[in-house]
């Protein structure tokens, strides 16, 4: 007979394998461990950089030196040593990729077990794709085509180099390099990431895509994404992470900018799957990441939709400053956590312009003994006259050893302003799976048709190949034993 | 061969033995109605059958179609046609009941080997079903059981019955907290359900059910065993007589 009790149940779900967690046999580059001004000199110069990256750089790294790490988020883990870590690393490739017989054919052996095509595949899904492997982007798709619309998406690296005018006049503008320590870090340090940059009017035709992957051990991750979305333009733009199964904790600092000027949109959507850790918490990716969206002009919109179910410990809020009248931003967020995994979450809303409108809806989700908060700012200034915003933060729990934490922090400036909240927390109980199989589902399917309940209004918001991954992805996170 | 044979069966929950030595043969085309006194096992009895784990089976055994299924899981045992219309029917909070329902539908076929129903055939079964037990079509959009009456989530349970067409179904007091016109709907719907290929098994506490059902057997259930099995008319002698009279009844058996 199948065992219902919850602490199989709990059992069961904590046993989950996590199946990215190979690793790959590439030749690596690294810089020497540890950090200081030559190391930042270092990746700089590897990187080809003109004089104002270095200094800007250096300046982000002087900052840091004065900073502390955060201690204000419902996350326990123990001191980093941010000595014994590399700053860089790269795998040894050719500096240019025109085709695919030039990449390390173990790397393109990495691609295949992980479900990424860099080729038809992706021709006939329509979407572009960048590859960041570590630090460094290695495979670019679609850039030919994309560049006829006067798109330009590329590694942020090549971005430097290329367009150092746009580097130059929105880098660090949305996140400055001293709004808190991991981005001041991530400021000094970054290898790479992506870049892109949506002319005025363009609809781009296609998904654009980065997919990043850590390899090397002792590493940390550090990319740099920024996105300009100019007057009147649209982008939809996705990005996936895994990392190998690691006893030694890595550390990933990564900062994302948009930028939407007047009457334009970006969706980015995300699909968080470091490595969780294994079911004792030992190993897992700390997953400290910054990202804002500006809305700068007029009715632009900035969406934000993510899917976490990776990381050992998440700290990680995307927001938006709505300073274009009748701009919105919105949040959309499913985060999983099980075994020893600790997230932190939420969103910033921002709203400075007049008939800004702001939506978060948050389900949060934890199993096993993981700890699983809501962070949240909705800050009204005093100009933002009848601004809206609506924050809906459920949780949803299995098992009694996990908890869900709710943080809402709501700052109003004026009168003629509405924000709602609202907030429920649920449990998977034992009742609901022998309902569920009595009905002729396995515990899989059962959970599966759970969480995908609970979590459709954020799961509707993803792309469609996405939205199929994602909800997959929510089943094998939370079931472990099926079968 | 017989549809439900239950061999001698004990089972216990924590150390309170709950069964001890139940027998009951159910055959293709019969129903069944189980009597008796709160705490005489009844609800125990359907969960057991069901593969509940929250019990220990310390004796005995369960055959369906011949099958020894004692040890099989619980979708195992509803794939194979055993359906449990639930006392408390739970909520699903975000799952629709067309999602719920297709869920399991199709759960069920992909464990016989059959394809999954297409959109447009499932859609026509809902339709014809939820007329059966007169369910309003906003209802498929809704999360199973929220925010349902009682009356509405009994008329649900009879629903899924009706969906999934199971060989057994054990019914476990639908008719607890259903005013007379939900009873009458939920009768009628059991009765067109009825055929000469499958069985019901009634578990009720009161005789008004069988007024609407009338079943072929009536056991009563003491204290963990079946003490007297007969015709319609012993629910009637029952109601009349009340449950001290089997209990007395059961004790002279064991005196004897």
């Amino acid at each position: 007979m199948t065992d219902f009790n919850e602490d199989k149940l709990i059992e069961e779900v904590t046993t989950s394998d996590y199946k990215y967690g190979f690793t790959t046999d590439i030749e690596q580059e690294f810089a020497p461990k540890g950090l200081n001004e030559d190391i930042v000199r270092f990746i700089s110069a590897k990187k080809e950089e003109p004089e104002f990256m270095l200094e800007w750089r250096l300046k982000a790294y002087r900052h840091w030196l004065t900073m502390k790490d955060p201690m204000w988020a419902k996350v326990d883990f123990p001191k980093i040593d941010y000595q014994d870590v590399y700053y860089y690393a790269a795998p040894k490739k050719k500096p240019q990729l025109d085709s695919l017989d030039e990449v390390d054919p173990e790397l393109l052996k990495t691609f295949d077990k992980l479900g990424i095509s860099i080729e038809e595949q992706k021709r006939l899904t329509g979407v572009a794709v960048d590859i960041v492997v570590d630090s460094v982007s290695v495979k670019t798709t679609f850039q030919k085509q994309l560049k006829e619309m006067g798109i330009i998406f590329c590694p942020m690296s090549e971005a430097i180099k290329e367009h150092p005018e746009l580097v130059k006049q929105y880098l660090g503008t949305v996140v400055p390099t001293t709004d808190n320590y991991y981005a001041a870090l991530n400021s000094a340090v970054f290898s790479d990431g992506s870049f892109c940059y949506i002319p005025k009017g363009v609809r781009c035709p296609m998904e654009l895509s980065t997919y990043f992957r850590m390899n090397a051990a002792m590493t940390g991750q550090f990319e740099r994404t920024l996105i300009i979305a100019d007057e009147g333009s649209y982008v939809s733009y996705l990005e996936g992470c895994t990392a190998p199964m690691r006893d030694e904790n890595q550390l990933h600092a990564a900062v994302v900018e948009i930028v939407a000027h007047k009457d334009a949109e970006v969706k980015y959507s995300t699909v968080q799957n470091w490595y969780p850790g294994d079911k004792n918490g030992k190993g897992g990716v700390y997953n400290f990441v910054t990202k804002r969206g500006l809305c700068e002009g007029e009715n632009s919109k900035i969406s934000w939709t993510q899917v976490e179910t990776g990381s050992s410990i998440t700290w990680k809020y995307p927001s938006c400053v709505l300073k274009g009248d009748n701009s919105i931003g919105e949040f959309y967020s499913v985060a999983v956590t099980n075994n020893f995994q600790q997230a932190d979450t939420g969103s910033k809303m921002t709203h400075i312009g007049k008939n800004t409108r702001s939506r978060i809806i948050s389900k949060g989700i934890s199993a096993g003994r993981s700890e699983n908060s809501y962070r949240g700012l909705v800050n009204i200034t005093k100009n933002a006259k009848n601004a809206r915003n609506f924050s809906e933060c459920d949780s949803l729990l299995i098992g009694d050893k996990c908890g869900a934490h709710t943080f809402p922090y709501i700052e109003i400036g004026n009168s003629s302003s509405v924000v709602e909240h609202e907030a429920t927390t649920s449990k998977v109980s034992e009742d609901i799976l022998f309902y569920c199989s009595q009905r002729g589902m396995d515990e899989g399917q059962a959970m599966e048709l759970i969480i995908n309940g609970y979590a459709k209004e954020v799961l509707n918001k993803l792309p469609m190949e996405f939205a199929v991954e994602a909800q997959k992805l929510l089943a094998i996170s939370l079931e472990g034993s099926v079968g | 061969m017989s549809l439900l044979k239950v061999e001698n069966l004990q089972a216990k929950i924590e150390d309170n033995q709950i069964l001890k030595g139940l027998n009951l043969e159910v055959n293709p085309g019969e129903v069944h109605a189980i009597m008796g006194p709160n705490g005489s096992g009844k609800s125990t009895l359907a969960s057991v059958i069901a593969g509940r784990e929250d019990y220990e089976i310390n004796g005995g055994r369960i055959l369906f179609e011949g099958e020894d299924i004692t040890n099989l899981e619980v979708h195992e045992r509803a794939q194979k046609g055993i359906f449990l219309a639930f006392q408390y029917p739970v909520e699903i909070p975000g799952v629709s009941n067309a999602n719920f329902m297709k869920s399991s539908v199709n759960a069920i076929r992909e464990a016989r080997g059959e394809e999954p129903l297409s959109a447009k055939d499932f859609l026509a079964r809902m339709r014809e079903k939820s007329a059966l037990v007169e369910i309003d079509k906003s209802f498929m959009s809704r999360a199973v059981n929220e925010g349902f009456s009682g009356g509405e989530k009994k008329r649900n349970e009879i629903f899924q019955l009706a969906m999934l067409e199971p060989k057994l179904a054990l019914l476990d007091e639908t008719d607890s907290g259903l005013d007379i016109d939900a009873l009458k709907i939920v009768s009628q719907g059991v009765n067109t359900l009825r055929n000469e290929n499958n069985a019901f098994v009634l578990i009720t506490h009161y005789q008004r059910l069988l007024n609407y059902i009338v079943p072929d057997f009536v056991h009563v259930l003491a204290d963990g065993k079946i003490v007297k099995s007969g015709g319609k008319e012993l629910a009637l002698e029952l109601e009349e007589k009340g449950y001290d009279w089997v209990k007395n009844h059961a004790v002279e058996e064991q005196t004897a």
